[in-house]
């Protein structure tokens, strides 16, 4: 099978995540919900067009920026966007016009910007790049449902350069309804105490990953998506199992991955996924997390392809993330696995190059 | 030619009717189902005419016997009528049998739901059980678990062209061994949010919809669900299933010249049928009937019809028709429900009319077909258009 490599990585979070540097600085939070941590706009944007983007073209169109520019890469072949809920604050603008001011008053702005493919299609509008395009809506599997179709274009034809992302944003009215729902906590807490939440639900943040994916070996490689997987439902026995096939099927055993990255995001129903893995096959192994750094939304889960080169890359794992005490001195695989309230649960083994 | 991968079921629900079987009759009887709204409330419901179901969503739910706090949205009820029916064909009993994928194509989500109940949120708890379908992915999820399927689950969201998308990665999955068999189309139901958005952009039309002809004044918005079962050639040997046709060509480009608007030569439009063409390993002339996207938007059936001159040629344009005029633009599913239509085709060596049309284009001169066309028909090229400049096509053949 054709391989499948990482070429550049940048995401665009709640942290500062786009200086270069890796997690030294950390902003804490205090609120249900919170937002991305800007980079500046300006820098990737034209103002004129600038003017007339929502916050997920701003972030995805610059995120997408700035892993093309670390892969060196001016066209890709194709564009690959997952969102979960795509651009929410014009769909509710243009919702509540409709509700408020009974269907009277619209202009066609907000309903064009609307539709969850804007980011990929103004990305391919920005870059003039006439490849294939394609945006998936699969909740917390919406960035990994991009990276399988990546990987199997690679597979297909491994002079392909991709370019895959996810992207979420906050609107105004429709996001607090989550704690309505009960998908969030229902009082603040301080993001970083994440995990001693002792309640249902959790934070919720926004922001935008994009990587650039190539299946040609390089010294531009920065880590080999091995494999991945998504499961749509799956109980935490189930669970358990799935991960322990998956390891199998690429020839490895438990202790052969270095470190293991886990969607924990301080619901204490859901986060009993997790906790099942680190207290039995993961216990030997290094348990990291990210989601009290960077909140939770449907493609928070991108952020873990982003700490991993990064680990890679600096050889280092912030103290920030680690969820236990074990020491590695040198990291060559790790996976990662995330699921959101028992639905949508993804494996990815990550190699370094 | 490539053999392509095997179709075995197809199911649909659209204004046309709620079976194959009907839709097949509608088709072969020309009789449209493009009516006045009956469902929704709107302050337009005078000025458009749509391509509607009539079953309310209590009917629907009686329907799929659902508990009364269900919070299916309208998308996923149709979803799971035309998903069934898709199944029953393909005579799949256990879906665990096999390595089973579900990839759906909306744009409309349960945004029905969320408009209705969008205010009383924060004024009652009676329907915060439907905040979760305002993420699209939740209609996928519905059926999917009615269905019984738990493994690779996705949900595609390119607007107008999202079924073709599914359809086709679908192929792409059975082709590299990656599933067995999967479960691709798409579904939306009919929504205030659609028709307002739609009208701002004063592309709805006030009378039944006359794709490519001179005097076009736009579209017919409908709503509908299709989806169609492939398998893997080691299933269809295995269980000698019954093959109703192949998914033999595929492409996605992007037109990459405005967010809504298609270019006026049609460059995405033509890139995705050129590289389709090359997938399928078929040369145009191959081609026995195009099933256009022909929305009958001034902007659609200008660009799409120049794409198709520069595939095809003026003198040498294979018969084509759109099928818009049956079942108004059903979005996300429109792709489906016309690949179930070009399956239909196939199998019935039928050209289903392009039905309202009576002046060419003046700068196209193209003629569709207009009325039913008996015809040997091995090879169907099927477009479909999106916003975001996303065009794909696909191929079915026999």
């Amino acid at each position: 099978m054709n391989k499948c490599y990482i070429n550049g990585v940048a995401s665009i979070t709640a942290q500062p995540t786009t200086n270069g540097k890796f997690l030294e600085d950390i902003i804490s939070y205090n609120d249900i919900i919170f937002k991305a941590d800007n980079p500046n706009y300006k820098d990737f944007i034209k103002p004129s067009a600038m003017r007339r983007m929502s916050k997920s073209v701003k972030m995805g169109v610059t995120a997408s920026k700035m892993a093309m520019e670390q892969a060196r890469l001016e066209m890709p072949d194709a564009i690959i966007t997952g969102t979960g809920m795509g651009c929410r604050q014009d769909s509710e603008k243009f919702l509540e016009k409709i509700l408020y001011d009974d269907e009277q008053f619209l202009t066609p702005t907000l309903f064009i910007q609307s539709t969850h493919n804007t980011v990929g299609g103004q990305i391919a509008l920005g870059l003039q790049c006439k490849g294939y395009n394609l945006t998936y809506v699969q909740s917390s599997a919406s960035f990994e449902s991009s990276l399988i179709d990546a990987q199997l274009m690679l597979t297909e034809d491994s002079n392909k350069k991709i370019v895959v992302g996810g992207i979420d944003e906050i609107a105004k009215t429709s996001s607090k309804f989550h704690i309505l729902n009960g998908e969030l906590k229902q009082q603040p807490i301080p993001n970083l105490e994440l995990l001693q939440s002792k309640t249902t639900g959790t934070l919720l943040s926004e922001g935008a990953t994009f990587m650039v994916l190539d299946g040609e070996k390089s010294t531009k490689n920065i880590a080999e998506i091995v494999d991945i997987e998504m499961i749509y439902t799956a109980s935490i026995e189930e669970t358990k199992k799935n991960i322990e096939d998956f390891i199998a099927r690429q020839g490895l055993k438990i202790q052969d991955i270095d470190a293991v990255i886990l969607g924990n995001n301080g619901d204490r129903q859901f986060d009993t996924y997790y906790q099942s893995l680190q207290t039995s096959i993961f216990t030997n192994t290094q348990q990291l997390y990210y989601k009290h750094l960077i909140g939770d939304y449907h493609v928070a889960s991108a952020f873990g392809y982003w700490l991993t080169c990064n680990i890679f890359k600096h050889n280092n794992v912030p103290s920030i993330v680690k969820m236990n005490n074990l020491e590695v001195d040198e990291h060559k695989n790790i996976l990662l696995y995330n699921q959101y309230r028992g639905e949508n649960h993804s494996i990815a083994l990550v190699r370094k190059c | 030619m490539s053999k392509g991968i095997a179709i075995t079921g197809m199911g649909i629900i659209s204004s046309v009717g709620a079976t194959v079987e009907e839709n097949l009759h509608s088709l072969k009887a020309a009789t449209p189902g493009i009516t006045r709204l009956a469902n929704i409330e709107t302050r337009h419901r005078d000025s458009i005419m749509v391509g509607e179901i009539k079953q309310t969503n209590a009917q629907l739910e009686t329907q799929l016997g659902l508990e009364k706090e269900n919070n299916l949205s309208r998308t996923s009820m149709l979803g799971i009528i035309a998903a069934k029916e898709a199944l029953t064909q393909a005579s799949i009993n256990d879906i665990e049998a096999h390595r089973t994928g579900f990839i759906s194509g909306t744009s409309v989500g349960g945004m029905d739901m969320t408009e209705r109940y969008y205010d009383s949120y924060n004024e009652s708890l009676e329907y915060i059980r439907y905040i979760e379908t305002q993420h699209a992915g939740s209609t996928t999820g519905d059926i999917a678990k009615y269905l019984g399927i738990k493994g690779y689950v996705t949900t595609i969201s390119t607007a107008c062209s999202s079924a073709a998308n599914a359809i086709m990665l679908g192929a792409r999955m059975i082709k590299a061994g990656k599933l067995d068999r999967v479960i691709v189309g798409g579904t939306d139901g009919m929504s205030k949010f659609t028709i307002n958005g739609f009208n701002t952009l004063m592309i709805l039309s006030d009378e039944e919809c006359t794709p490519f002809d001179e005097h076009r004044k736009g579209l017919n918005l409908g709503e509908a669900a299709a989806y169609i079962v492939l398998e893997s050639d080691a299933i269809v040997a295995n269980e000698n299933k019954k093959v109703l046709g192949y998914v033999s060509g595929w492409a996605n480009a992007n037109d990459a010249y405005h967010q809504t608007a298609s270019s006026s030569e049609g460059e995405g439009a033509y890139l995705a049928m050129k590289k389709a063409l090359n997938v399928a390993k078929i040369s145009p002339e191959q081609v026995d009937y195009v099933n256009a996207h022909g929305t009958a938007t001034p902007n659609n059936d200008m660009s799409e019809g120049t794409a198709m001159t520069r595939i095809f040629g003026k003198e040498t344009m294979p018969v084509f028709s759109s099928t818009k005029a049956f079942t108004g633009h059903t979005l996300a599913a429109a792709a489906a429900v016309e690949a179930v239509f070009s399956i239909l085709s196939l199998q019935e060596n039928i050209v289903f009319p392009n039905l309202n049309f009576k002046t060419p284009i003046a700068d196209l001169s193209m003629t569709p077909q207009t009325t039913c066309l008996e015809k040997e028909l091995d090879v169907i090229l099927s477009n479909s258009f999106g916003f975001g400049g996303n065009c794909s096509t696909l191929i079915f053949t026999k």
